[in-house]
């Protein structure tokens, strides 16, 4: 069975598309037929992030709106024979996305796929709620501040009220992934820990992504971090792909570094 | 982004949020029209529990009298409500009424449905004479009163910010945490077998032996029977600890667990 997994968080800027690039990705590395779903309607960042934006011609409104097929619209990704990825539309109309188009869509799709990532805009609004509304499991991206950890409660509220599942007296799974975390600014107290954020919104955590240059260099690239498997956040991203695959990984990157004298002296990281 | 579409974005950047709220509102419901009675009869509603009647808002229903009111009637009892702590919002009735609320400044709501219940205002507990020497291994409290039938709700998933669960006629109880931005309501009393981070307001309805029970007081706002205490002075006493909280004459008593 297809299984739709919404990437969401409130509030904006946070890691959704970073990690849905990632986990969508990580899951086509390991052999799961996926498709990236691209809700942000008038953004459009996925393309750029997986690389793929020259060859965009159809998008998501044209699906519902009948103007092209599945087949002509869906991009396949250059890296994995598994992953897909269905763009947004670039138009204004944020009405363009109707709940009866996004569900006859994610049920076509459910028949030609293992996992359906969707990546969620931000807000609570509607474009946000049509992203989560018909998801079986959720990533709710988060990072280390208040402001972040409490627009995730609210979106935590609203996935198990006003999801289908929850209309349905069913859960969704919730998990938690915490990203751009800097164990250095936690320490001074700057930011809120894992344990606090944990504490707050008590689901369990699927990850901790550190804050970390890769990601800005693998999506200059149109690469997903999550294949730069090297960094920090790359192999993070690759850890939680496993857990939500159900292995047990221990958790890395939660500790600040210990600096040696000649980096305390450059200052490198 | 284009300076165009930031300008676009701030264009849709809402201003105001529409949302259905739920208010609990207390009717005065007229039966007759006799302002001598009423004002005296108010009066010693008042009496049995003043804090019920600090500014309270009350919708004024008409549906059930059959006598004409007149503006200058009207007049009369609403200044009546206000020299008791009333504050009259609303008038309720039928579409006859609607000259007579133009001309009061008044709202009319449409007749009500069923579904509304009396109010028994709790008598305040007559001022204790001895028994108030706070012992120091503070006994489990007495048993509060019973809330009203009904008996109760009961949640077993954390209550999370923008979320608001209101127990009708009696208590509420949340085996998980309660979020800031959360609101929990109760005509009886709250119960919280984890964090209480949002706000709990238990006796809304004005029953003054309702409690709130938390395993940890990080509230926002807890209220009984109407008087508050904010996160502000919270803080000062028994943050994070177990606690209970009941009204003592019109001041909220913190306990620890
Ligand atoms: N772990 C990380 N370390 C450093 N920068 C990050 C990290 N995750 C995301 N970013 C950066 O944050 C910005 C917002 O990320 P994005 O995935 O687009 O967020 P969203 O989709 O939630 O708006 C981007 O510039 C991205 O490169
Ligand atoms: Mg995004």
């Amino acid at each position: 069975m297809a299984k739709i997994i919404v990437v969401t968080s409130g509030k904006g800027g946070v890691g959704k598309t970073t990690t849905s690039a990632a986990i969508g990705t990580g899951l086509a590395l390991r052999g799961f037929k996926t498709v990236i779903v691209d809700f942000d309607v008038g953004l459009r960042n996925l393309d750029l992030i997986m690389g793929c934006e020259r060859r965009v011609v159809y998008d998501f409104v044209n699906l519902i709106n009948g103007d092209s097929n599945m087949n002509q619209t869906l991009i396949k990704d250059k890296r994995s024979e598994n992953l897909f990825i269905l763009p947004a539309s670039q138009t204004r109309d944020k009405d363009a996305l109707t709940p009866e188009g996004v569900e006859r869509v994610l049920e076509e799709l459910k028949e030609n796929f293992d996992y359906i990532v969707c990546d969620s805009p931000a807000g609570i609004e509607k474009g946000a709620h049509l992203a989560m509304y018909f998801a079986d499991e959720a990533v709710v991206v988060t990072n280390p501040e208040v402001s972040s950890v409490r627009d995730s409660d609210r979106i935590l509220g609203l996935l198990s009220s006003k999801s289908r599942r929850a209309e349905n007296g069913e859960k969704i799974k919730e998990h938690l992934l915490l990203t751009r975390y800097n164990p250095e600014r936690v320490e001074n107290g700057e930011m809120l820990s894992v344990a606090d954020v944990e504490d707050i919104l008590s689901i369990p955590l699927l990850g901790v992504i550190p804050e970390s240059q890769a990601v800005l260099k693998a999506s200059n690239q149109g690469v997903p971090v999550i294949m730069d498997d090297k960094s920090d956040a790359g192999q993070a991203y690759s850890d939680a792909v496993e857990r939500l695959l159900g292995k047990d990984v221990a958790h890395r990157f939660l500790e600040a570094q210990k600096k040696g004298l000649l980096q305390r002296l450059f200052g490198g990281r | 982004m284009t300076a165009d579409t930031t300008l676009d974005l701030l264009d849709n950047d809402p201003v105001f949020h529409l949302k259905g709220g739920m208010l609990t509102m207390t009717l005065v419901e007229l039966i007759r029209l006799a302002p001598e009675q009423f004002a005296r009869q108010l009066a010693e509603k008042v009496e049995q529990a003043p804090n019920f009647f600090v500014d309270t808002p009350v919708v004024i229903a008409l549906d059930k009298l059959s006598e004409p009111l007149s503006d200058m009637t009207l007049r009369h009892l609403l200044s009546i409500c206000r020299d008791h702590g009333l504050q009259p919002v609303a008038l309720r009735g039928g579409e006859d009424f609607r000259a007579l609320a133009g001309n009061a400044d008044m709202v009319l709501l449409p007749p009500g449905r069923q579904r509304e219940k009396p109010i028994e205002v709790a008598a305040e507990p007559a001022p204790k004479p001895a028994p108030k020497a706070e012992p120091a291994p503070a006994p489990a409290p007495a048993a509060p009163a019973p809330a009203p039938a009904g008996s109760g709700k009961i949640i077993t998933e954390p209550v999370r910010g923008g979320q608001q669960i209101y127990a009708r006629g009696g208590d509420l109880i949340v085996l998980a945490p309660v979020s800031a931005g959360a609101e929990l309501l109760a005509d009886g009393h709250i119960h919280v077998y984890g964090p209480l981070r949002g706000r709990a307001l238990a006796g809304v309805t004005g029953d003054r032996q309702a409690r709130i029970f938390c395993q940890s007081l990080e509230a926002e706002l807890v209220s009984i029977a109407g008087q508050y205490k904010v996160a502000e002075d919270l803080r000062k006493q028994q943050w994070k600890a177990p606690v209970q909280i009941s009204l003592e004459g019109d001041r909220l008593k913190i306990t620890g667990l």
